[in-house]
């Protein structure tokens, strides 16, 4: 017990250590690490910073152009467009972390067996993940949903099973690295289980590629969400997700409010754009050997 | 050379496979309900009807006859006909395909055209304010949703010129200036989005090509930069970039499905997408079947003219 006492808040520090590192090598990547963090915390106290409710409608101010009281201005309801960003911010830190850790689990367990094992596995599964990798994205994902339907746990699971089989061969090909090293060897060769050797050599240090492979997911699966809701194939009304507040009703009244089409749009960029430059840091620190890729 | 290519054709049959099994599947995957759906959108309802449908997706049949069944009608060239129009799913494909093609086209010759360019200067300059501008130019042109600049170009110039992209379609043959008019805004900003992911490959390869023997020969013996550059850097540095055209085919494919949407181009991703709002399950397929085998041909079209153009790849 006392041992994680001790370990705790060595490990929190590691963590600020590597930050540092971060903010002295690589800026950039650091001031993306920031903005991500801003975007997490907006998204979690949504309920508490926004000043204006969900859905609160107010038809004397419609389509009122960014002012103090709405910084982002209102929309053709009267409800306010901050608001309305930040709790679409919510749902996107939802369906990203959970999307992102789903896609994450599969392509451990996809990669790691198919990496570790190889042979017959090996072979059926990477045909399959080639054929499955064939597909665009957009296309899989529009296909999937017109059979499932829209909604968080649909669009979760699909975005999951998306990028997780996908994101399994570079799980795998950092694997195979692993499985040919000294230590493997050396545990395969005084008896461990497989079980032991997969848990306590592999998976520990298939982990750098495992959280740069996390966060660059969260990204994607964000900005794949946000093009779904565009569609009209994403989360339904009237939950405000960035996507569909660029599309649907709101898209009319945009030649009245032009501001209507700025800020959902902005919001998205920023965040995936701080979390691609944050994950190239990441990737650059943590393992050099994905670099450039 | 010839073994490169057999193995190549050899390779594609389990991915082809697979991917019939994966469009298969789709198939069987449409619930239940769904066909009650269709049957109440289409205003049928009768028991009759319901196994017409059943019987027009194959689903009242051993699921291993179903598949043998489906591959041999696809071989044939039969896709199904459109539960809306009637029509045979491979007709509104023919109608469809060379629009989505046609766009797809002018938008990697949009992304080739700034990509290189930009790549290639931003090694020379490497670690100037040039290149951090140019590198950052292609990671935010993969952060923006290509939904929400298609969204600006129609909303901004509207707003405060009063001018708009064309929306209205009009044939290749019988107006080539109005139809390149439409596709052109479309066009830019699928190449835009594309120019990203090419730029920083450029910019890779080029520094790595920078960095060879042969280009400090060439310096070496007093040869322009120019020269050095379009001579002996680019034409090698130029070869693992068509693989890069291969990779981005779905990305193309994907990115032209929300461009369609938006700029009402009649092309492949607008037929899917009224396809599935009217949940009319063959065209649904038909599309999906089509996206995969076109992406799988290009990467097949692309590694052997790789192996044509790079001879360390044909000797392997």
């Amino acid at each position: 017990m006392s041992e994680i006492v001790l370990k705790a808040p060595g490990q929190r520090s590691a963590i600020l250590t590597f930050h540092e590192r971060m903010l002295r090598e690589k800026p950039l990547g650091a001031i993306g690490g920031v903005l991500f963090a801003v975007f997490l915390f907006c998204g979690i106290f949504a309920n508490v910073l926004a000043p204006y409710g969900l859905n609160e409608t107010d038809m004397l101010r419609r389509l009122q152009a960014p002012s103090l009281a709405h910084w982002f201005g209102t929309d053709h309801l009267g409800r306010d467009v901050l608001s309305r960003i930040l709790y679409g911010a919510q749902l996107s830190v939802i369906v990203g972390f959970l999307a992102a850790g789903l896609a994450t689990a599969i392509s451990i367990v996809l990669g790691i067996v198919t990496g570790y094992f190889g042979g017959t596995v090996d072979m059926v599964i990477q045909r399959f993940v080639d054929a499955w990798m064939t597909f665009p994205d957009l296309v899989l994902m529009i296909v999937v949903v017109s059979i499932v339907g829209p909604g968080v746990p649909q669009i979760v699971i699909i975005l999951g099973c998306l990028y997780g089989i996908a994101g399994s061969r570079i799980i795998r090909g950092s694997v195979i690295g692993i499985r040919e090293q000294m230590y493997t060897h050396a545990a395969q060769s005084i008896g461990a289980s497989t079980l032991h050797i997969l848990a306590f050599h592999i998976l520990p240090n298939v982990m750098p590629v495992v959280i740069v492979l996390f966060t660059t997911r969260v990204g994607a699966v964000i900005l794949a969400e946000a093009g779904l809701s565009f569609l009209g194939l994403g989360v339904p009304p009237p939950e405000p997700t960035w996507g569909s507040m660029l599309s649907g009703s709101g898209r009319t009244y945009m030649y009245l409010g032009p501001w209507l089409a700025l800020a959902p749009g902005l919001c998205l960029t920023v965040v995936v754009y701080a979390i691609n430059i944050y994950g190239d840091a990441l990737r650059d620190l943590l393992d050099p050997r994905m670099r450039g890729r | 050379m010839q073994t490169f290519i057999i193995r190549r054709l050899l390779a594609v049959i389990p991915t082809l496979l697979f991917t019939s099994v994966i469009v298969f599947a789709s198939i069987r995957l449409i619930p239940g309900d769904v066909i009650d759906l269709m049957l109440a959108q289409n205003d049928i309802s009768t028991g009759n009807d319901r196994a017409l449908i059943e019987a027009s997706l194959g689903l009242d049949k051993p699921i291993y006859v179903q598949y043998f069944v489906w591959i041999t009608d696809i071989l044939q060239g039969d896709l199904g006909r459109s539960l809306w129009q009637n029509t045979p799913v491979t007709e509104q494909l023919a109608a469809t395909l060379p629009i989505t093609f046609e766009l797809g086209l002018l938008a990697l010759m949009v992304a080739l055209s700034v990509a290189i360019p930009i790549g290639i200067y931003s090694a020379m300059r490497q670690d100037t304010a040039g290149d951090y501008i140019a590198r950052s130019f292609s990671l935010l042109m993969l952060a923006i949703p290509s939904f929400w600049l298609g969204t600006l170009v129609m909303v901004f110039p509207s707003v405060w010129w009063r001018w708009a992209p064309p929306l209205q379609y009009t044939p290749f043959l019988e107006d080539p200036l109005g139809n390149l008019g439409h596709l052109l805004v479309p066009a830019i900003l699928l190449g835009l989005s594309l120019s990203a992911v090419t730029m920083r490959m450029t910019r890779t390869m080029m520094l790595e090509v920078l960095r060879q023997d042969y280009i400090r020969t060439a310096r070496a013996k007093g040869l322009a930069e120019n020269m050095v550059v379009l001579r002996h850097a680019l034409r090698n540095c130029l070869i693992p970039v068509v693989t890069l055209i291969g990779l981005q085919a779905p990305l193309l494919i994907g990115g032209a499905v929300i461009l369609e949407q938006i700029f009402v181009v009649p092309g492949m991703g607008l037929l899917l997408l009224e396809a599935v709002f009217q949940r009319d399950y063959p065209v649904v397929t038909g599309v999906f079947l089509v996206v995969g085998v076109a992406i799988l041909t290009i990467n097949l079209v692309v590694d052997l003219t790789y192996g044509f153009l790079d001879p360390k790849v044909r000797h392997r």
